[in-house]
């Protein structure tokens, strides 16, 4: 209860950080920061930009302790840690001193806080650095001043400023009030500290900052938040987006003990965005009485534009589509010219089916929303959207909406969209400011996700005499994100296009890709690793096509068709988006790729006997600017079930900041490319998702994944390189990878996801 | 009017009969370390021990529990000290955290009934409860140190 009544005042707490009362807080500085002259790319090119400026994040009060505020959400990443580790080293901390504290939303003063793209660390790494050896400067300045000694000869130590020539120490602690009264330094004159002497960042290891919380159930997530008078409540939406209510009885279900009331919430218009689906809410004393309640509404529904989208007649349609030209989204040389001389060509066409992110805590919102001031408490990928979206429906100015992140019970990429944030504030003024906790039961989650694209890709190679690849045709089709926002969408957008279609790396001199017409009939959204999956897994998927087509090994094959270790510009890749890095930065590097491919080959003994039955694939994609490659061991029993007995999956996104949250991703993204490749499908029948919860939208559990999931990192670069993404590369090969062990195993070729849910393959 | 206790202490509750624990627990008591997952017994966040049986608190009607005693995560020791919690926190298990508690409550009634388990029991106890960070392979290696240690 403690805890919880803690997370309700964390707001006001974190909307005073940075104000004396007790806590000293680092001083004002003059200048801006010496990165602020304007740049198109990563962290500076994005809303609200970057923030480095320590008074803002740090604060050290005369206990010595150190506060963070962390205003990227954690949601099993890792954030919270790995962002103390990188301050508590800059700064001379100890690490147990440091106390992380979650940020509300607030991006005019923190900088952009989108907890997605696999860029929290990657766009981070150098400002925290800045923060905390700013702060270090400060305090070794007042150390200096107090024993008047050049600030040349004192340095920090575990938690302490020492004057290296006598000995002389004084903590944090004491150094907190005159350190704040000094000038924040200006960032050019930093000197950042060099890599030997980090005491946490690269060390494996590290204790999670929540770990004692989340052991003991006192870790409070969205789901947890508690306020006085607060009540519950779950809502009925239309099943078929773009729907709405037609008309409703709900005699029933006040009848339902603890219900209080019920509240219709008005449709939005197509496209809806980021907006709820409208419906009908249920308040009531506590969720059990909600969802008893909402199960006694009689309620009638207009389906609306989308109430005949059927996913199989959508998937047959896209595969016509593809059997077409598309729009062309990258021409290198004479596809057409190059197919047609071929001797010899393969096609092959695959599906990957929506998916709901499923996260583990599903969308839950509370909200407090009076006359003036709208409080919201919840889940969120993106609290400034929550705030956008609540001034303009309340009508209030942006600092009278305030949205405190919880910890997120798993994310995915459900959370970056907040509807569900929008009707707990919608029932909260309904109710005339009483506090409403909203959640989604897990029927609700699956149904109405902002559900993974399904996409269809055919791809098409021809063979000159000597088996060599000279040609390449990837036409893709499915619905994209951009179509919640905008209905006249019927093509990939760039960003999506260059997450593994157009940004293949292959030595093959006539390439295209074309992007044939999809429109969308549902909500579209984030879910990890987003477009990568499908094309990796068509992609990864047709290469061990080819090399079984040519007779060779497919990890050869593989690394002949990516072909001489290079450098390639994005842009000869038709790639317009390098994850809105800089592509000088960022080049493709097949150098990286084919480490990883031989690495995770060298760890699985590639290439050793297997017994009959027993197979391996191997997979590789490059995606959020970090190279992936997978080899997965698979058994195919005699009556065609799938035993995936080991995975190995090498991994390079530069270099390391906390080793052990990076492993903990990637077992994560073996256990969901798993589900994805085996279980994994959110199908529609008349507008409706077909699933309902884990029975039949079945995810990996401990008895399907296998015992050894072995990772192995492949270094190739300092802490001054580059840094590349992790919480969402690792899961892209997992897929193709298995499908090629299952291929390996029995010869049977699947190319429509999920594996398990189709006909079993036979040994052949 | 049903009393039971829960982590020791003496609850009574006279509301809705179909009540279920999970959501009693929440809302009504104010312990939120037991947590929703799925509704259906699905998943096994909500998991906690009636009698020192490993439980979906979604699926106990509150009346059905007179006399009897839970534990819930925020009860399975004191101070954090039980072996599991030990062990999950050494080998950093939790990634978003959310289905631990249920993991724990789980684990901990298998090594209550069989102090070392073999892989295939941590399977048959475990495979009820869904982890979609997957940290399925760090569950198991938790569970296997923390036995042992016994």
């Amino acid at each position: 209860m403690a805890r919880s009544a803690d997370a309700i005042n964390v707001s006001r707490r974190a909307m005073v950080f940075g104000i004396t009362a007790g806590a000293l807080v680092l001083a004002l500085r003059a200048a801006p920061p010496a990165n602020a002259q304007a740049t198109r790319f990563g962290g500076a090119a994005m809303r609200g930009g970057i923030k480095d400026d320590p008074r803002l994040f740090l604060a050290l009060d005369e206990s010595g302790t150190v506060k963070l505020l962390c205003h990227r959400a954690e949601m099993g990443q890792g954030v919270r840690t790995s962002w103390a580790m990188v301050v508590a080293d800059e700064l001379g901390a100890n690490l147990d001193r440091v106390e992380v504290v979650q940020a509300p939303g607030d991006e005019s003063r923190y900088g952009n806080q989108d907890t997605d793209g696999s860029r929290s660390m990657r766009h981070h790494f150098l400002p925290l650095r800045r923060i905390g050896a700013a702060a270090r400067r400060m305090l070794e300045e007042e150390a200096a001043a107090r024993w008047n000694v050049d600030v040349s000869t004192v340095a920090t130590d575990q938690h302490a400023v020492v004057h290296r020539t006598t000995g002389r120490r004084l903590g944090f602690g004491a150094l907190a009030s005159g350190a704040a009264a000094r000038p924040v330094p200006l960032p050019d004159t930093l000197v950042l500290r060099p890599a030997n002497e980090f005491r946490f960042v690269g060390r494996d290891r590290i204790p999670l900052v929540d770990n004692h919380d989340i052991t003991t159930g006192r870790a409070v997530y969205g789901i947890d938040v508690r306020l006085d008078n607060m009540a519950f409540a779950v809502v009925a939406r239309p099943p078929v987006h773009g729907g709405k209510v037609k008309r409703f009885d709900a005699t029933e279900t006040m009848k339902v003990p603890g219900v209080l009331a019920v509240i219709p919430i008005a449709a939005p218009a197509l496209p809806s965005g980021f907006m709820p689906l409208g419906g009908v809410g249920i308040v009531a004393e506590n969720t059990f009485a909600a969802i008893k309640g909402r199960s006694r509404l009689e309620i009638e529904w207009d389906d609306g534009p989308n109430g005949t989208y059927d996913s199989a007649e959508y998937r047959a349609a896209l595969e016509v589509a593809v059997g077409r030209p598309g729009d062309v989204v990258r021409d290198d040389g004479d596809a057409d010219a190059a197919l047609a001389r071929a001797p010899r060509r393969v096609a092959a066409t695959y599906y990957t089916p929506h998916l709901a992110q499923a996260p583990m805590e599903p969308p839950t919102a509370t909200a407090r929303v009076g006359d003036d001031l709208c409080e919201v408490w919840a889940s969120v990928q993106s609290p400034e959207a929550v705030r956008t979206d609540l001034s303009k429906r309340f009508g209030l100015p942006r600092e009278k909406v305030i949205v405190q992140p919880l910890l997120l019970g798993g994310g995915f990429g459900r959370k970056a969209q907040p509807d569900f944030a929008a009707e707990a504030a919608v029932l909260s003024r309904a109710m005339n400011g009483r506090p409403v906790k909203l959640i989604f039961t897990r029927e609700d989650d699956l149904q109405h996700s902002f559900f993974h694209a399904v996409s269809v890709d055919r791809l098409e190679a021809g063979f000159d005499q000597n088996g060599r690849v000279v040609a390449w045709l990837h036409r893709t089709a499915g619905p994209s994100i951009r179509s919640i926002f905008a209905p006249e969408v019927t093509h990939k957008a760039a960003f999506e296009l260059a997450m593994g279609a157009v940004d293949v790396p292959f030595a093959i001199p006539d390439i295209r890709v074309e992007n044939p017409e999809a429109t969308a009939h549902t909500r579209i959204g984030w879910f990890r690793a987003v477009a990568n999956v499908p094309h990796a897994f068509a992609v990864q998927c047709f290469v061990a096509e080819l090399a079984a087509a040519a007779g060779r090994d497919p990890k050869g094959f593989l690394l002949e068709l990516i072909g001489p270790d290079r450098l390639i510009a994005p842009a000869s890749l038709s790639d317009r988006w390098t994850y809105g890095e800089d592509p000088k930065l960022y080049p493709f590097d097949t150098a990286r790729l084919r480490r990883v491919i031989e690495t995770a080959a060298l760890k699985a003994d590639w290439g050793r006997r297997r017994p009959d039955g027993t197979g391996l694939g191997i997979a590789a994609h490059r995606s959020f600017l970090s190279y992936a490659a997978a080899v997965v061991e698979v058994e195919v029993g005699r009556g065609g079930e799938i035993v995936v007995r080991q995975v190995d999956l090498a991994f390079d996104c530069g270099a390391l900041i906390n080793p052990d949250r990076v492993r903990s991703q990637l077992e994560g993204a073996v256990v969901q490319g798993i589900g994805i490749a085996l279980l994994g499908e959110i199908s529609f029948k008349a507008g409706r998702a077909e699933q309902s919860n884990f029975h039949d939208y079945e995810v990996p559990r401990i008895d399907g994944v296998p015992k050894d999931i072995r990772v192995h990192m492949v270094k190739s670069s300092g802490y001054d390189a580059p840094l590349g993404g992790v919480g969402e590369p690792g899961l892209p090969p997992v897929a193709p990878a298995l499908a090629n062990a299952i291929h390996a195993a029995s010869g049977a070729r699947f190319r429509a996801l999920p594996i398990q849910a189709r006909t079993k393959p036979q040994l052949q | 009017m049903t009393s039971f206790t829960v982590n020791g202490a003496i609850h009574s509750f006279d509301g809705d009969p179909e009540t279920t624990l999970l959501w009693y627990l929440r809302d009504v008591a104010g312990l939120t370390g037991t947590k929703f997952g799925c509704g259906q017994a699905l998943c096994g966040a909500c998991t906690v021990h009636i009698d020192g049986q490993a439980t979906r608190s979604c699926q106990t009607p509150v009346a059905d529990l007179e006399g009897r005693s839970v534990v819930t995560i925020e009860g399975l020791s004191a101070d954090g000290s039980h072996p599991l919690q030990v062990v999950w926190r050494e080998i950093n298990v939790a990634q978003c955290g959310y289905c631990q508690g249920g993991q724990i409550m789980q684990a901990a009634a298998l090594l209550s009934d069989n102090p070392h388990p073999t892989d295939s029991d941590i399977d048959a106890a475990m495979s009820g409860n869904i982890c979609r960070c997957g940290s399925y392979p760090r569950i198991r290696a938790a569970i296997k140190l923390a036995a042992e240690r016994t």
